[in-house]
């Protein structure tokens, strides 16, 4: 079965440094890195020392709000270090990798399993943390059931990966996890493909497809389920990513954690652009090699919602793209009355990128401007889909009303889908942080 | 070493001063800082306030323009006129020279100066106080404001009113993007009702009018909109309202340079061209239906508000302030309605309330800026409403999934 949704909001940003549609194979990364930073509000409690001996598999730490929620080791070795912050905080648990990965065996889901036993493996598999729930964006909570789960079939983000292009060896997998996921749910699993694309995403069964046409962010999962079926008070839906389906499949076939990846190699500052196979938690140097440019941004995720990283870092537990661009820590002479050719820009205040519809820009991390209170308003709508008035519960959340950020949608949100409103936001207010601190605020005084 | 080390050297050492932000301000006038984003998205649109802030006052730069050349203009014609001398207007023979330039250069660029030295003062004066850096909000408003007002006004005047409309309009609210009112109307509000003299009246519109009061060599400062409420007949012609040949506030008598200045907000999409037409609707409108009351003979011309009445409903867009408040006072996006709907809805009752004042009112035959004022108030009113539909939809929405 399929539908037709058409999103007329939005903004299509295009950049220079497409990923070429090959695929290498990382080198073996030696070490590799679990951040408990990665899982929004979770409070790990380690079950694991230094010097410790792990199998992919074994469970590294787990939530201390909800100790059924596993985090598993992506590979097999030995811990090598725990790094810590302040007041002992778990920065990261990095791991000594074997060159032959060593397998903890999870067994076997029976086809015919229960519901309550398949939510017991994915728990106990450190499957659970991959899927996540509306509201809050946070990981699903596993005693609650959904009105429906959301997966997104494409991305129209900036510089992504093309999720045909590391689905299409894999389509299997994903059938395996979708058929076990349904039994989750007392709806549908919703998934978004492009309109007119000939995605091998289409034939998948078990599952309601929607065909979606129109720009950023019609690829976004938050889209997708205002179109379909928006949030409403005391629902949950959950998330899932296309890559995280792939992996979640493959581990129920194999009884093995297997934390393979597919990645985008992406950004200008990359020579060559390209797919990677590689495994979470890799070092980024080992993944992206040499030919990196210098004074470079890395980022594991795209480049609206990423994580900033660096050379030093390393593949987080949910991206499938690595973007590097060029850091703009230079001043602009004048270059806040110049005229612009070469920047992206949805006014045209001496801004020329609207006569450049098909041009790919090389933009880099410099804000264009500083720091301003909010002044214009009616842009942000332009570029924002969803049945929700942007500015309202932005400020909302800045004086934390959480009667009015209710009201207004913040059950329906998840902070990426305010990443456009803040890359063309004249006052360079940081949306994404605003959304994030209300939906905590929230979760915490609401539950 | 080049100035841009330099002065990123002298930026460094400031960091975390109390005048950091005063130097920043000037410094980001020459260079767009070398920020990069930290946390959130990675890259950023061209944009930023000052680029917008910018776009407005090159909008506004052929309005003073001519307002310059308009103010040696109108005081060498009332000369004429009170020498019984005809004059015919003509661009470039007895307007656009250097005998009008020089004369209205010296009255209006004073006034730019005090509006601009004295808001900016107060502005880096709260800017340092409360440690934020210093908001491009007034770089708008101090062009505005010698627009707005009478030629011969004191400069003292509008030096107390700029510290009265920044401080008590802007600031106690929480500085830029948390005001109510309109910064420059409110200086102009401040202005008309504690010099009520120098800003309304027969006498002020003109440079000399006031001084040469009483004198044998006495010129008239009167408005066009002066004439209709004493029921006067009417010395200008449809050509001269639209080019601008008339007396009035400095900036907002040439209604095609207005035009001119709209276009460009609406094509940079600086400006909102809702605001803009629902604001010219709605006093279309208003003056439609004075005229329907005197089609009906319910006012006869012993009324004093016959005049005005009687002016045809698309003739008040080219007498009066109306085209300038609509396209440069309503549209300011932080004292206008916020929503789609509501920038609708906040217009059209600009448009209208001002024809309704400016009928009503012949003591000071004038509504636009009280009418902006008041929209201004009801602004927040105005959107609650439109959200509240959506907060509705919301709460419906639940209902029916429930029942």
């Amino acid at each position: 079965m399929s539908k037709d949704i058409i999103v007329k909001k939005g903004l299509d940003i295009n950049l220079v440094g497409d990923a070429e549609k090959t695929l290498d194979i990382s080198k073996h990364s030696k070490f590799h890195s679990v951040y408990p930073e990665d899982f929004h509000g979770v409070y790990p409690k380690l079950t694991v020392k230094v010097n410790d001996n792990v199998n992919a598999g074994d469970v590294l730490f787990y939530d201390k709000n909800d100790e059924e929620v596993k985090f598993v080791s992506p590979v097999s070795g030995k811990i090598s270090e725990i790094k810590r912050g302040e007041r002992r905080k778990v920065i990261s648990i990095d791991i000594l990798a074997d060159k032959n990965i060593q397998y903890k065996n999870l067994g076997e889901l029976d086809s015919k399993a229960s519901k309550g036993k398949i939510i017991e493996y994915l728990l106990s598999s450190g499957l659970w943390p991959f899927i996540k729930q509306r509201p809050y964006d946070v990981i699903a909570d596993h005693k609650v059931s959904p009105k429906a789960i959301f997966v997104s079939g494409f991305s129209s983000a900036p510089l992504s990966a093309d999720l045909d292009f590391i689905s299409k060896d894999y389509q299997d997998k994903i059938q395996t996890a979708i058929d076990v996921l349904s039994k989750l749910t007392d709806g549908e699993i919703h998934m978004s493909i492009r309109k007119n694309s000939d995605s091998t995403l289409s034939s998948l069964k078990n599952i309601t497809t929607h065909n979606v046409s129109g720009p950023h962010p019609a690829g976004n999962v938050g889209t997708l389920i205002n179109k379909v079926s928006p949030i409403n008070k005391g629902e949950v839906a959950w998330t899932i990513a296309l890559q995280d389906l792939i992996l979640i499949g493959s581990v129920i076939e194999s009884g093995k954690f297997s934390s393979e990846r597919i990645v985008a190699l992406v950004g200008s500052s990359i020579d060559n652009p390209r797919y990677i196979k590689t495994t979470i938690g890799s070092e980024m140097s080992t993944i992206l090699g040499k030919g990196i440019k210098d004074n470079s941004r890395i980022i594991s995720g795209n480049v609206l919602t990423g994580k900033q990283s660096s050379i030093n870092g390393h593949l987080d537990y949910y991206s499938n793209t690595i973007t590097a661009i060029a850091e703009g820590n230079d001043y602009d002479l004048f270059g806040w009355t110049r005229p612009i050719f070469d920047k992206i820009s949805t006014s045209r205040a001496l801004t020329f990128s609207w006569l450049l519809p098909n041009k790919k820009f090389d933009l880099n991390t410099n804000t264009n401007g500083e720091h301003r209170a909010f002044v214009l308003t009616g842009s942000y709508e332009k570029v924002f889909p969803l049945d929700i008035f942007p500015m309202r519960i932005l400020k909302a959340c800045m004086y934390n009303d959480l009667a009015e950020m209710e009201v207004l949608g913040m059950y329906e949100v998840a902070p990426e889908d305010f990443a456009l409103t803040e890359f063309i936001c004249v006052s360079k207010q940081p949306h994404q942080e605003i959304i994030r601190k209300g939906l905590d605020e929230m979760k915490k005084e609401l539950g | 070493m080049d100035i841009k080390s330099s002065l990123h050297q002298i930026k460094e050492k400031f960091k975390g001063n109390k005048f950091a932000p005063a130097f920043n301000a000037f410094h980001t006038f020459l260079y767009t800082p070398n920020d990069v984003t930290k946390g959130g998205t990675h890259i950023k649109a061209a944009d930023d306030l000052k680029r917008t802030m910018n776009m407005v006052i090159l909008s506004l730069v052929p309005c003073l323009l001519f307002g310059i050349f308009n103010a040696g203009y109108q005081h060498y014609a009332a000369i004429d006129a009170a020498n019984g001398v005809i004059r015919e207007v003509s661009l470039f023979g007895n307007f656009i020279n250097w005998e009008n330039f020089i004369l209205g250069a010296i009255k209006v660029i004073p006034l730019v100066v005090v509006s601009y030295v004295v808001g900016l003062t107060v502005e880096f004066i709260f800017a340092v106080i409360k440690g934020h850096e210093v908001e491009e909000g007034y770089l708008v408003t101090g062009m505005l404001v010698p627009l707005i007002v009478p030629v011969d006004l004191p400069l003292w005047m509008l030096a107390v009113a700029v510290i009265f409309g920044v401080v008590i309009g802007k600031e106690v609210f929480g500085g830029t993007g948390m005001n109510i009112l309109n910064p420059a109307l409110t200086i102009r509000a401040f202005l008309f009702f504690a010099y009520p003299t120098w800003m309304s009246g027969d006498k002020v519109w003109v440079h000399g009018a006031v001084e040469r009061m009483g004198t044998p060599e006495a010129i008239s400062g009167e408005t066009i909109l002066g004439s209709y409420a004493q029921n006067q007949e009417i010395m200008y012609s449809l050509y001269d309202m639209f080019i601008g040949f008339i007396p009035g506030s400095v900036g907002e008598t040439s209604k095609i340079l207005i035009i001119f200045g709209a276009l460009f907000l609406i094509f940079t999409k600086i400006g909102s061209w809702r605001i803009m037409l629902s604001t010219i609707l709605g006093a279309l409108f208003m003056g439609l239906i004075f005229n329907q009351v005197i089609d009906f003979g319910l006012i006869t011309e012993t009324s004093k508000f016959y005049g005005l009445m009687s002016v045809p409903y698309w003739e008040h867009l080219l007498i009066g302030s109306i085209l300038f408040g609509a396209v440069f006072m309503a549209t300011d996006p932080v004292t206008a309605a916020q929503t789609l709907k509501g920038k609708w809805i906040y217009g059209f009752f600009i448009g209208f309330i001002s024809i309704m004042i400016r009928v009503f009112n012949p003591a000071y035959p004038e509504g636009v800026f009280l009418a902006i004022l008041l929209m201004n108030v009801f602004a927040p009113t105005i959107d609650h409403y439109v959200v509240e539909a959506n907060v509705k939809n919301r709460l419906n929405r639940l209902k029916i999934k429930s029942s």
